[in-house]
């Protein structure tokens, strides 16, 4: 294990809690920080280990992990740098979480662009995993709102934006920090009144129902999901709650808070509970997640309309309980997320059967329908369905599982999303995002000798630097635009770095 | 990598053509194990273990030549590969011999070897290869032990008290390992009908290559330590520990 003098040594996972790895961790107390690490990434004896960098873990599988390697620490990086209240957008450092955004910004009226469903995740993660939410049908993902960002690489510093290098922004909406360190970002915050939302909850018979529903009356609606009860089987497969709904103005609400304007729009999120203990393996089976599932479902009303809910209540109900992931118990647990056409709703239905006909325990699974993708060559979003999955490790046809599963998606043009995976092969990987090879270009133009690594890189093969020859960039919209502003070029290191060694005609990492 | 449900992308194995090596392999391979590297004596065995290897659907299949008497390589043997193949995420610790109790037991130099390689050899070798691992933060080191090191019978003590050795070593350097990203798991198989017991009676429990491998699958998965095979045995050792002396002794075999 490689130590420089700025980390510590720290065994990281994702929020799955599944392989973990050793890395040297390093806290980015200040973007010169990240510069450094940098530096040292490149120098004998850590090269080949690289460095990545780490916001608040909430990655499922080995996205922000770096075995053997530097993981910058860039939650430190926290500071909020500039607000223009009059058109809310906001200048903050990368390490700044979502719940700090909202903590800070909900009281002055304006909310984030793109939530997930924790707060819990920093603006630089954000943009990495290129996030969606339950208004992607709307407002697209995270980095369709976000308006320039400062990335720092092993050939230098860049002031992006979509703009100025749209290869490179959008390589690194999604690139799961392969492309570079991102220190800080600006927003576009969109305006609220109030922290309450409006709120419609209904109640799918099946699956086609809430389908059809959502087909039919989510335009309607700024935010919709649909919580599925993975468990129900025949006539009632994929029955449903659809919680739908949009901000809510002050004169939506109850009396009393409309005289409390302050209260109206109060921000003050709480962990109710937190898991001390990581319980057993198997706490999570079908008997229990049944009982659940159907708790869930038969407390949600059968039609409610214009409910006023918290915006915590709405958008982040697991937050309320701590270190939740502990309840998978020792061995952990996955996501699966996957979106497919609009036109293979079918797949979806396939996909839950397989998982019913196995008797497997998925808490309430989770779908949503998305709006058109945008242009970053590993951003997950695009048109269509897209169903998320958690399932515990043990299983022991997990594996195999979900491969035939990754053969349905793939059969009709699907993909699964990275920020969730821990387990997918890199040749599937590979045939899902058919344009990474143009993602591979750009990284190669900004990180020609492989210093940003991860283990979720070293196992799609994401960070083993083939087919990317110059030639082999595919010439975008911004390829007749001059080359990007450098602001600071962080010292020799090109000169520094060792090649890795070439095997078989690639590079093995 | 090894991925969340423990599906390795490569494996080194310190005796290559063993049988037990060969049945992980076949399991290994076609999962997401891409890069076999089969460590042994060089000859038909090793190559014929290569042949397999491919034919499972691994696509960088090498053989290196590795003797678990010749310490002096080992710190040598280990960067050669590691060098040259990159990460390791499985270190499979399969090499041994049997010896022949009842000859070895009037033959000190050959009981002697029998210890060398079973436990001072690949002692050195997995601290050779642990030292690779410790650097790349993650991996695990699975190592064929016995249950015939839980408590030596007379009729193969010499070979007993090499696997205790080795377990013990594995169990200290596993602990030893804490927080660095490795891991060590231990796997005491009883009698396993093939090769290596030829023409044998087999013992209770016995269990075969395939079953064994199907259990370092599962305990590579779920991140365990020690794995019995078949799992019985952990309960029937704890027993078996405890007898009194004149009760072991007449144990058959």
């Amino acid at each position: 294990m490689m130590r420089t003098r700025l980390g510590r040594q720290a065994l990281l996972t994702g929020w799955g809690r599944t392989a973990p790895s050793s890395a040297d961790v390093v806290h980015a107390v200040h973007p010169d920080v990240v510069d450094q690490a940098m530096r040292i990434a490149a120098s004998e004896p850590s090269a080949g280990r690289g460095m990545i960098a780490r916001g608040l873990g909430r990655s499922y599988g080995d996205a922000a992990q770096n075995a053997g390697g530097i993981v910058v620490d860039a939650t430190w990086l926290d500071a909020i740098h500039h607000v223009d209240f009059e058109n809310g957008m906001i200048t903050v450092g990368a390490g700044v979480s979502l719940e700090t955004l909202m903590e800070r910004f909900v009281p002055m009226g304006w909310f984030v662009p793109v939530t997930p469903g924790t707060r819990m995740v920093t603006v630089g993660g954000a943009i990495a995993a290129d996030i969606h939410g339950k208004n992607h049908h709307r407002d697209g993902s995270f980095c369709s709102h976000v308006t320039r960002m400062t990335l720092v690489t092993p050939t230098g510093s860049f002031e992006l934006s979509a703009q100025s290098d749209p290869d490179l922004f959008w390589a690194t909406a999604g690139g799961m920090g392969l492309t570079g360190v991102i220190t800080d970002a600006t927003l576009q915050m969109i305006p609220v009144e109030t922290s309450y939302m409006l709120v419609d909850t209904e109640r799918a018979t099946d699956l086609d129902d809430v389908m059809d529903k959502m087909v039919s009356g989510d335009d309607g609606y700024r935010y919709s999901v649909a919580w599925i009860d993975c468990q129900s089987t025949g006539s009632r497969l994929g029955r449903s709650v659809l919680t739908r709904g949009d901000h809510a103005r002050l004169e939506d609400l109850p009396a009393r808070l409309q005289q409390d304007p302050d209260k109206a729009r109060a921000f003050h999120p709480r962990t109710l509970i937190t898991v001390p203990i990581t319980p057993p393996s198997g706490l999570l089976n079908p008997l229990t997640v049944g009982a659940f599932n159907e708790l869930w479902f038969r407390k949600a009303p059968k039609h409610q309309t214009a409910k006023p809910h918290h915006m915590t209540g709405f958008f982040h109900p697991l937050d309320g309980v701590g270190s939740w992931n502990r309840l998978y118990g020792r061995k952990g647990f996955l996501q699966y997320q996957f979106v497919v056409a609009d036109r293979y709703g079918e797949t979806v239905r396939r996909v839950i059967e397989r998982l019913t006909s196995l008797k497997l325990a998925s808490f309430l699974a989770v779908l949503k329908r998305f709006g058109p993708g945008d242009p970053g060559p590993l951003s997950f979003p695009m048109a269509g369905w897209t169903l998320a999955l958690d399932l515990p490790v043990g299983y022991h046809l997990l594996d195999s599982l979900l491969d035939e599963l990754d053969q349905l998606v793939m059969g009709v043009g699907g993909r699964i999303y990275l920020a969730k995976d821990s387990r997918v092969s890199p040749e599937n990987f590979a045939a899902m995002y058919p344009r990474l090879d143009e993602w591979r270009a750009v990284r190669h133009r900004v990180d020609p000798d492989g210093l940003l690594r991860s283990d979720l890189g070293r196992r799609l093969g994401l960070c083993s630097d083939v087919n990317t020859e110059p030639g082999h960039l595919r010439p975008g919209p911004g390829s007749g635009e001059p080359a990007p502003k450098k602001k600071r070029a962080p010292g020799k290191k090109r000169a520094l770095s060792t090649p890795i060694p070439r095997q078989n005609g690639r590079l093995h990492d | 990598m090894i991925d969340a449900i423990g599906r390795p992308q490569s494996l080194l194995v310190l005796g290559g053509s063993s049988e037990i090596a060969q049945s992980i392999v076949a399991k290994m391979a076609p999962a997401r194990c891409r890069t076999v590297i089969l460590a042994g004596r060089n000859g038909p065995r090793l190559s014929a273990a290569a042949d397999l290897a491919r034919a499972a659907g691994a696509e960088v299949v090498e053989t290196v030549a590795f003797d678990a008497t010749d310490t002096a390589n080992h710190v040598a043997f280990a960067d050669g590969v590691f060098d040259r193949f990159g990460d390791i995420d499985v270190v499979l610790v399969a090499a041994g011999v049997l010896g022949d109790q009842s000859v070895d037991e009037h033959n000190p130099v050959a009981a002697a070897e029998v210890i060398a390689t079973n436990f001072g050899g690949l002692a050195s070798a997995m601290l050779a290869v642990t030292d690779r691992l410790r650097r790349q933060g993650h991996g695990r080191l699975v190592v064929l032990s016995s249950v015939a090191g839980q408590r030596a019978r007379k009729a193969n003590f010499i070979y007993g008290a090499s696997k205790a050795g080795l377990d013990a070593f594995s169990q200290g350097l596993g602990d030893s390992l804490e927080g660095s990203g490795v891991r060590v798991m231990i796997v005491r198989p009883g009698f396993v009908v093939g090769r290596m017991t030829e023409g044998m009676n087999p013992a209770p429990f016995s269990t075969t290559p395939d079953a064994v491998a199907d259990a370092v699958a599962h305990g590579i998965e779920s991140g365990t330590t020690v794995v019995y095979v078949p799992s019985v045995l952990r309960w029937v050792f704890a027993v078996m520990r405890h007898l009194p002396g004149w009760l072991w002794r007449r144990m058959p075999g």
